[in-house]
């Protein structure tokens, strides 16, 4: 099925019945195995424990970032092709991105404590997560202001474009200074910095939240195009009674 | 008289005469900046320490003081429909509009700033930098503002949204322009450093700025 077939939101709103079951089971089937996967692997000879936390803060920072380049995409799709579905992705991953961005801050700030002996520094990479929270929220602020959403989609569509800058701050902040945050561990040049043994339960739990995401998002576009629908009759039947 | 110097002209008489934000944006700079020594105590040694910082944040609030009117008052008088059906590109009279709202609030900041700096115990070599640092900070701050009032157009409620959708956007401008400020004073990078940066975060936002601005008034006024 290609994207252009999925502009038709009943077409769209069968393919979300079929998918989301799915996903969803999918999704939990990971959790289950991910969360084992994490639970019995080794202590860092460090950090102990506590190096646990990184099974919840490394997939939010993933999918908080992942969830910008989703509005990202939608954005250019919402100006360029003035595809329907655009708007909805956009206005339905912003609330998802943003709890996710905040779960890596509030995993991270966790983490913090015990490591660095602090909630909070100001150093790049945190102050540019944090800066990707704040525009979550302006952006989420925006398609509250419109009341028309359509208009509400191509004003956000530029606030996002624009606030996509700094997803490659966020990337490469550890490289371009000197930070308390640890420079990049598992994409990188050669091989990545951690042990097989944390790595592989590390990527089932980070597929197992994108899973979760991709549901989340399904399911809240299907209840923005019903809710959408709720709208138009409403509009429908205040101009029928006057 | 071009179309664009008629615009540049216009909208600084509009700021200048009664009703247009120009002086109020230096009043506001000098009240935030007289209100930091009550919150934190005459400490004149720590005023000198922090006083760029205070210095280029009363400046960024400031800017940001007269920017939801830039577009919201040309569309309720209708001079915005002509602007968008006129022959001249709409990114260029964007860009000359925000030139005209930098003249009459960023400049007049950027002379205040040594006089307001004496409250908080500047001396000349950083009353200097601080100058020099707004001179090239403050577009970047009017130009990233576009897009935000370029966003808030139609709104009804423009200036409270437009402060949320633009600050986190200005963060970078802040921390190089108070990095170099600082560097001049007291080191320990050069001041080069962070200025160059300053410098290319302006020059980026000159050209972003309109673009995003001019395609959001656009969809804005279909």
């Amino acid at each position: 099925m290609a994207i252009a077939d999925l502009a038709n939101p009943s077409r769209f709103l069968r393919f979300a019945k079929r998918t989301i079951p799915w996903l969803g089971g999918l999704a939990v089937v990971v959790f289950a195995f991910g969360i084992n996967q994490a639970l019995v692997a080794p202590d860092d000879y460090q950090q102990g424990a506590t190096v646990k936390i990184m099974f919840l803060h490394v997939p939010g920072a993933w999918l908080g970032m992942l969830g910008w380049a989703v509005m990202t995409i939608a954005a250019l799709g919402t100006l360029v092709w003035r595809h329907p579905l655009a708007d909805v992705t956009a206005k339905a991953a912003a609330p998802i991105g943003a709890a996710f961005t905040l779960m890596c801050l509030v995993t991270g700030s966790l983490w913090g404590r015990p490591m660095w002996g602090t909630y909070w520094v100001w150093d790049a990479r945190l102050t540019s997560v944090l800066l990707l929270f704040l525009l979550y929220l302006g952006v989420i602020a925006l398609w509250r202001t419109v009341d028309d959403p359509s208009r509400a989609a191509r004003a956000t569509a530029i606030l996002t474009l624009v606030g996509a800058i700094d997803l490659p701050i966020i990337k490469f902040s550890v490289d371009w200074w000197n930070t308390l945050h640890q420079p990049a561990s598992v994409f990188r040049l050669g091989a990545p910095a951690i042990d097989p043994s944390i790595l592989i339960p590390l990527f089932i739990m980070t597929a197992a939240f994108t899973l979760a995401f991709a549901t989340l998002l399904l399911a809240s576009m299907r209840n923005e195009i019903l809710r959408r629908r709720v709208r138009t009759l409403r509009l429908m039947q205040a101009s029928a009674v006057a | 008289m071009t179309p664009l110097g008629a615009i540049l002209v216009r909208d600084m008489r509009i700021a200048i005469r009664v009703g247009g934000g120009a002086l109020m944006g230096v009043l506001f700079f000098l009240v935030v900046v007289t209100l930091v020594p009550f919150a934190l105590g005459p400490d004149l040694a720590l005023l000198k320490r922090i006083g760029p910082a205070i210095l280029w944040l009363a400046a960024l609030l400031a800017s940001l003081l007269a920017l939801d009117r830039l577009f919201a008052a040309d569309h309720e008088d209708g001079s915005l429909d002509l602007i968008l059906m006129g022959r001249t590109p709409l990114e260029i009279v964007v860009a000359v509009k925000g030139i005209a709202h930098w003249l009459t609030t960023g400049l007049p900041l950027i002379v205040a700033a040594p006089f307001i700096g004496l409250f908080l115990n500047l001396d000349a070599k950083a009353a200097a930098a601080l100058m020099l640092t707004l001179l090239v900070g403050t577009p970047a701050l009017t130009f990233i503002g576009l897009i935000g009032a370029a966003i808030a157009v139609t709104l009804r409620r423009g200036g409270l949204l437009l402060a949320v959708l633009v600050l986190p956007l200005t963060v970078p401008v802040l921390i190089f322009g108070v990095a170099a400020a600082n560097a001049a004073v007291v080191g320990p990078v050069p001041f080069g450093t962070p200025f160059t940066i300053l410098c290319a975060l302006t020059l980026a936002s000159l050209v972003v700025g309109p673009f995003a601005a001019a395609a959001a008034l656009r969809q804005e006024m279909e």
